[in-house]
């Protein structure tokens, strides 16, 4: 649920519940994305390419 | 045949062996799919439930897995947050076992809520009043959390690690994986937290109900420290069989000590607690509200032996036999002490289920017994079965658990000193 969503009631209940859960997909979201970004960038410098 | 896909220096058993020991556990998990399908295609009447009795066998699965499975947030909490470095030895079996437990709740949920494809709806349509709407979240989330933690370990196979996209990914992984199990301790504080909660707010259910801080009953803490206590256990006592079957040693004694030893910590400090919670419920909650202690145990099947079982065989012994040194090191009781810590929180977790719908609440009301269909006794077995074969499949090809190559390698021959045959034998070096 979004706050442009017909069900949303700016109050303190969804304020937190779905606050909380779009805080956790973020962070979980980012996180991931720095980590594939980072290992492509990695690679096409040629990181990895030699390592065994 | 498979061989490339091992993990570097360690000996797997023949791929035939090991295709008729899935092929064995597969019989078993097609069997439960048997089930689930009817389950999907049939509905609900399928299993024993009904308006009176809605939460059974399936709910006491769950809330059994999600507990069991609280040795992967609670370890990982250990290892990268406390840093208890002596932990990475074990932290990749403890994200596996929780990977599948979390996975399995989920399973389990699919089919309890008969209409699979809306299960969207708790997310878009959510009820911010319910203690579940926030087990969902949570429990989703931290499922995601499992996989991107499980993630790097598949990308160490042999053959994968050879790419190097997938080689920097694991390694960036492994980089920040502090970020995410901090993000996995507070989603399973929550979701652990609010399992309990669920009962703790029952009102109308005078065996489950008590009193607690603003919104959150005792039981939202108790179920908490519980994941936190028992999980361990579960890995242990899995980690004893994988050990067993493998005839390998897999994870270095000092390492289970370890982890035992913080277990038996948090068992009986959470037994404590739980303890006093139930003799002021006994004694104050129960009797506030016109029961006697005595009426919650007055059934042939659910009798006292419930509460001794759950508190005393399930939670003192275990807890004192991990916090002696004496009962951790030996390795019969610590496998005694482990199986009995899993049944405690099993039972705990039956009597917040079961017990609480079996227990009259009107004065004309009866003992509710309720026993579970073949469909659901088959489907609460599923995850067992899709569990093992995924453990298999992880310890033959990648590489869980890091000591492996070292504890399990030939002893080096002892080189002895060549003996002159004339020499006496008194005057000749004593061989070991």
């Amino acid at each position: 649920m979004l706050p442009f969503g017909f069900e949303w009631i700016w109050d303190m209940s969804h304020l937190v519940f779905m606050g909380g859960l779009w805080y956790a997909l973020t962070i979980i979201g980012v996180g991931m994305a720095y980590c594939i970004i980072k290992a492509a960038v990695d690679t096409i410098q040629g990181k990895g390419a030699h390592h065994h | 045949m498979d061989s490339a896909l091992f993990p570097k220096g360690v000996k797997r058993c023949p791929t035939w062996k090991f295709a008729l020991w899935i092929g064995a556990v597969g019989i078993v998990l097609l069997w439960g799919v048997y089930a689930m399908l009817l389950c999907w295609l049939k509905g609900l009447n399928q299993t024993n439930m009904n308006d009176y009795y809605g939460f059974a066998l399936w709910i006491w699965a769950d809330l059994a897995v999600i507990a069991l499975g609280g040795g992967a947030f609670f370890t990982g909490f250990l290892r990268y947050l406390v840093g208890k470095e002596e932990l990475k030895n074990i932290i990749n079996f403890a994200v596996l076992i929780g990977f599948i437990c979390y996975s399995s709740a989920l399973l389990i949920l699919a089919i309890d809520v008969g209409q699979p494809l809306r299960s969207w709806f708790i997310f878009w349509h959510a009820n911010v009043h319910s203690m579940l709407t926030e087990v969902a979240f949570c429990l989703t989330c931290y499922f995601g959390v499992l996989t991107i933690e499980y993630l790097p370990l598949i990308l160490e196979n042999r053959q994968i690690d050879k790419v190097p996209f997938f080689h920097n990914l694991g390694h960036n992984m492994h980089e920040i994986m502090a970020v995410f199990a901090a993000t996995g301790a507070f989603l399973s504080f929550f979701h652990q937290g609010s399992l309990g909660g669920v009962a703790g707010v029952l009102f109308g259910r005078p065996f489950a109900f008590r009193e607690g801080i603003l919104i959150w009953p005792w039981t939202f803490f108790l179920f908490t420290w519980s994941a936190a206590a028992f999980g361990p256990c579960f890995t242990i006592f899995l980690l004893k069989i994988t050990e067993k079957i493998t005839a390998k040693k897999l994870v270095k004694d000092s390492t289970v000590w370890l982890l035992a030893k913080i277990s038996g910590w948090m068992i009986l400090t959470y037994i404590v607690a739980k303890t006093i919670d139930t003799i002021y419920w006994l004694t104050v909650t129960a009797p506030g509200a016109g029961y006697s202690a005595g009426f919650f145990y007055d059934n042939w099947f659910y009798n006292i032996g419930w509460l001794i079982a759950e508190i005393v065989v399930g939670g003192f012994i275990p807890a004192l036999i991990l916090i002696t040194e004496k009962g951790r090191k030996n390795p019969t009781s610590l496998f005694v002490a482990v199986l009995l810590g899993v049944i405690g929180v099993s039972i705990n977790r039956w009597v917040m289920v079961l017990q609480v719908m079996a227990v009259p609440v009107m004065p004309f009301d009866t003992w509710a017994l309720y026993y579970p269909s073949w469909q659901e006794v088959a489907t609460t077995i599923l995850p067992v079965a899709y569990g093992i074969i995924l453990v298999s499949l992880s310890y033959r090809y990648l590489p869980v658990f890091p000591n492996e190559v070292e504890l399990n390698a030939a002893p080096e021959p002892v080189a002895v000193p060549e003996t002159d045959p004339d020499m006496p034998a008194e005057a000749a070096p004593a061989r070991a």
